[in-house]
């Protein structure tokens, strides 16, 4: 699917921004001061809702100030769908 | 309470602070440019964050904007309780909200289950007033949006609030001939909390369920002044008491302290023990 540079998400605190990028296959590069702990876990909600929505070549640039993972869902996907202009909603 | 559907650290603690209902906004609050993200943000908030059984309300966007239909679709998907209406001027608009929600339902199979508020916020909606509160078996509340209406009118809000007596009475005496809930404005200024009290005592007299707040500071200040006095708490329980035990012996007139009691003592009384409750005086087993 072909995407352009797209960002959603804020930096304030319980939030995280999402930006994504043209790329090979998909690459996450996340910043998180708990990485340590759940960067795993965050990457692979950020891979996983891509790849559901059919993106599988993005680079996205995740920035995380302790969002909560439907949080992150809602940040992906609004990224994704501000990068592919395709909408998840019918109308 | 009022939060802002694009802020997910609110959004995430605003049940904490104990409110009836929370009222996750994607209209005023929101700008154009990130009604997608907010709409996503509130649909996944919705489907996964457990807000302890608090009464879950999105305010949507109006159905004539590109916004109101999508929002309708997400929200009903994620279940919540309750769509507020903004700026319901007219019994065809929520019929039109109705359709809308039926469609989403039917393709869920929960067909009935999104329950629907109008905010009526001009003239037109007050006059309207009571054919928007029949307008369908869903309606389960209207509400004053104050700061329109008053715009509306070509005035300006006052402490007094001398300019929405009118729209106050009007919204109430609908929704009490409607059988359904009324309730009142938000008062933005955090730092007058005089005026504030003084605002939801009297809407308390003209006779709203409750009042919609933008601050959890503003809890304690509605629950004070909607809590019933432990003196009236105890005669609602003793005559709810009487009329249970008079109900027992298949008596058919009750007095409670040598005094008849009547249909309508009874229905305060219902209304003075639900209070208590919802003030968090009373526990629902003492209220049994």
């Amino acid at each position: 699917m072909e995407i352009k540079n797209a960002v959603a998400g804020t930096l304030e605190s319980g939030d995280i921004m999402i930006q994504i990028a043209p790329g090979e296959g998909l690459q996450v590069d996340l910043q998180s001061s708990v990485a340590a702990q759940f960067g795993r876990q965050i990457k692979a909600l950020i891979t996983e809702t891509l790849t559901g929505l059919g993106i599988d070549n993005a680079y996205v640039k995740a920035t995380d100030k302790g969002a909560l993972d439907c949080t992150i869902r809602a940040r992906v996907t609004a990224a994704a769908v501000r990068a592919t202009g395709k909408d998840v909603w019918k109308d | 309470m009022f939060v802002p559907g694009n802020n997910p650290g609110m959004m995430a603690d605003a049940h904490i602070y104990g409110p009836d209902s929370i009222m996750l906004d994607l209209e005023d609050s929101v700008t154009m440019a990130e009604k997608d993200a907010a709409r996503l943000l509130v649909h996944n908030a919705l489907k996964s964050i457990d807000f302890g059984g608090t009464e879950m309300v999105v305010r949507i966007n109006p159905l004539s904007t590109p916004y109101g239909r999508k929002d309708v679709e997400a929200v009903v998907k994620a279940g919540v309780d309750v769509i507020r209406m903004p700026k319901t001027e007219t019994a065809d608009e929520v019929r039109e909200l109705e359709a809308e929600i039926i469609k989403v339902e039917t393709e869920l199979g929960c067909v009935g289950r999104t329950l629907i508020m109008a905010a009526i916020e001009s003239a037109l909606g007050v006059v309207n007033a009571y054919e928007i509160a029949t307008a369908s078996k869903r309606m389960m509340g209207i509400a004053l949006g104050a700061e329109d209406y008053s715009a509306n009118l070509k005035t300006q809000r006052t402490p007094g609030g001398a300019e929405l007596l009118l729209a106050r009475e009007t919204i109430v005496v609908a929704a009490r001939a409607a059988g359904i809930a009324c309730f009142d404005t938000v008062y933005s200024n955090l730092d007058d909390m005089d005026t504030f009290r003084k605002e939801v005592e009297l809407i308390k007299t003209l006779g709203f369920d409750g009042k919609s707040i933008i601050n959890p500071r503003q809890i304690e200040v509605v629950n004070e002044v909607f809590a019933p006095s432990q003196k009236a708490i105890d005669k609602a329980l003793r005559i709810i008491a009487a009329i249970k035990e008079a109900q027992a012996k298949g008596s058919g007139v009750i007095a409670v302290n040598g005094k008849m009691v009547d249909r309508p003592v009874v229905i305060r009384a219902e209304r003075t023990i639900a209070l208590a409750v919802a003030s968090g005086i009373l526990s629902k087993e003492e209220a049994l």
